[in-house]
């Protein structure tokens, strides 16, 4: 089993009518770094919450073998770390430790195995000593990486993140991918951010009004401008 | 932005702040309950819980003028509530005036109704400061859920805590944004601009929660809360509730046998 992720012709719309995915055909690969962009509105996230079976269209998405299904949610959910775009909704609770620590606990991990992973996490992110904080008083920057120790603290398998680079200072955002970069995991990432894209990912799609629009290594696709500027990625001059 | 939060002074170093929470919590619940229920014509059993209630603040090291500031929050409901009492109660006459047309008299019962409401409710005020400036106010929200008090209502408080500076600033940037394009008009216009302000305040934060709870959920949340426990009983929480509570049995005494 080599495939992360099996998406086959899948449509979606959303309750009101609005058409949100159209005929998705999509196979991540496991070790594999996918960029998923387009402008705003053209469905990236839309796709994301369908990797955790958060919402669920037409057609069975498959990770790690696994279909999304209502019996396998719990497991799926452990397996696909969702960071969401605003750190602000990610980071719930009163303090970072019970932020971190929120997954584990829900997947009923003996209270030592719990503290362990929360230690872990919060390092692997570079954010030892923040346990205590409030999630309130830290710099976007901050939250950013406390809110990817709290999928960190499930292990899982594939991490997906939505636009990790918003809102950041250069500084920042430069820490960011080069922490994202030491994590050896599969790696779905939306974004506009083309030098995210670049510095992070070898395979890239364009997502448009909710369609796979085009395909291919990201070097190919980020030079391709007349492609980019159809799609409303780069200046149209 | 920065906010001082609820609990800005549960950094320091203190007996008082060390307590297990649950200590703190349920000590506080019975002075309050003590001082409600005892009679105020015993007025030396409000001296020793003035004295007892004093000492407490005085171990915590919590800034004078603090307290002093906190415990204002009272003044309004005594304006409000009880000023008007001594005008209206029936009794013994303390004094009239004549004030063009009226003839205003205030009776001794009325006073000591009053003096028996601001009393009480000072007293009360100052223990719930001393309780939350001193714990944390997440250690508080773990104490409160060992003591059984329901999870959704734990979780309730503990999100408050958490949104009600988010909403805040959101309120102040809304406001920002208003008052750089406001350029005057009827006072119907703004109360109009206030009324679609809230509403917007609401929807928004409605769509938050939304986004929380799909958050939680992609973090394997179910339905049920679960949580670590974390908190025990420490040596110095039997030394202070057994002379807390040696205070107040001999301060029930004392108003018995007086």
């Amino acid at each position: 089993m080599d495939r992360a992720v099996e998406i086959e012709n899948l449509s979606f719309s959303y309750p009101d009518g609005q058409q949100g995915l159209k005929h998705i055909n999509l196979v991540v690969n496991i070790g594999e770094n996918l960029a998923v962009i387009g402008p705003n509105g053209a469905g990236k996230s839309t796709l994301l919450l369908h990797l955790n079976g958060i919402l669920r269209g037409n057609s069975i998405v498959k990770i790690f073998g696994l279909p999304v299904e209502e019996k396998n949610l719990k497991e799926i959910r452990r397996k696909v770390g969702l960071v969401f775009q605003e750190p602000e909704d990610q980071l719930f609770s009163p303090t970072v430790f019970d932020d971190v620590a929120f997954g584990p606990i829900n997947m009923g991990y003996s209270e030592s195995e719990v503290r362990q992973r929360v230690t872990e996490a919060l390092k692997s992110v570079r954010m030892t000593g923040y346990e205590q904080r409030s999630p309130h008083h830290l710099s976007i920057g901050e939250k950013k990486r406390i809110a990817i120790a709290t999928v960190l603290s499930m292990s899982p398998e594939l991490l997906v993140l939505d636009e990790p680079s918003s809102n950041l200072d250069p500084r920042s955002k430069w820490s960011l991918i080069g922490l994202l970069r030491q994590l050896p995991k599969t790696k779905i990432v939306a974004a506009h951010d083309l030098e995210l894209v670049k510095a992070l990912c070898q395979r890239t799609i364009i997502l448009d009004k909710g369609e796979i629009v085009a395909e291919g290594t990201t070097e190919k696709i980020l030079n391709d401008i007349s492609l980019l500027k159809a799609h409303g990625l780069a200046p149209d001059l | 932005m920065k906010h001082s939060f609820i609990d800005q002074y549960s950094g320091l170093d203190s007996f008082i702040h060390k307590l297990d929470p649950r200590t703190k919590f349920i000590t506080s619940i019975v002075f309050i309950v003590l001082v409600v229920l005892t009679p105020i014509r015993n007025w030396h059993v409000f001296v020793i819980y003035f004295c007892l209630i004093v000492t407490c603040l005085a171990i915590s090291k919590l800034p004078l003028l603090y307290v002093l500031k906190r415990s204002l929050v009272i003044v309004p409901f005594v304006l409000v509530i009880a000023v008007f009492i001594p005008f209206f109660k029936q009794g013994e006459i303390a004094g009239s005036y004549n004030i063009w047309l009226w003839q205003v008299s205030v009776t001794y019962d009325g006073l000591l109704i009053l003096a028996n409401v601001v009393t009480k409710a000072w007293l009360c005020i100052f223990s719930l400061i001393l309780l939350s400036a001193t714990t944390n106010f997440t250690n508080l929200l773990r104490g409160l859920q060992q003591l059984r008090m329901p999870k959704v209502i734990v979780l309730i408080l503990s999100f408050m805590y958490r949104y009600i500076f988010v909403l805040t600033d959101e309120v102040m940037r809304m406001r920002q944004a208003r008052d750089s394009r406001d350029f005057g008009g009827g006072r119907l216009r703004q109360v109009k601009t206030i009324g679609h302000m809230i509403g917007t305040l609401f929807i928004r934060s409605y769509e938050r929660g939304e986004r929380i709870y799909t958050a939680m959920l992609a973090r394997g949340f179910d339905g049920e809360i679960r949580s670590l426990r974390q908190l025990s009983f420490k040596r110095a929480d039997a030394y202070f509730s057994v002379v807390f509570g040696l205070v107040l049995i001999s301060s029930a005494i004392i108003s018995w046998y007086l």
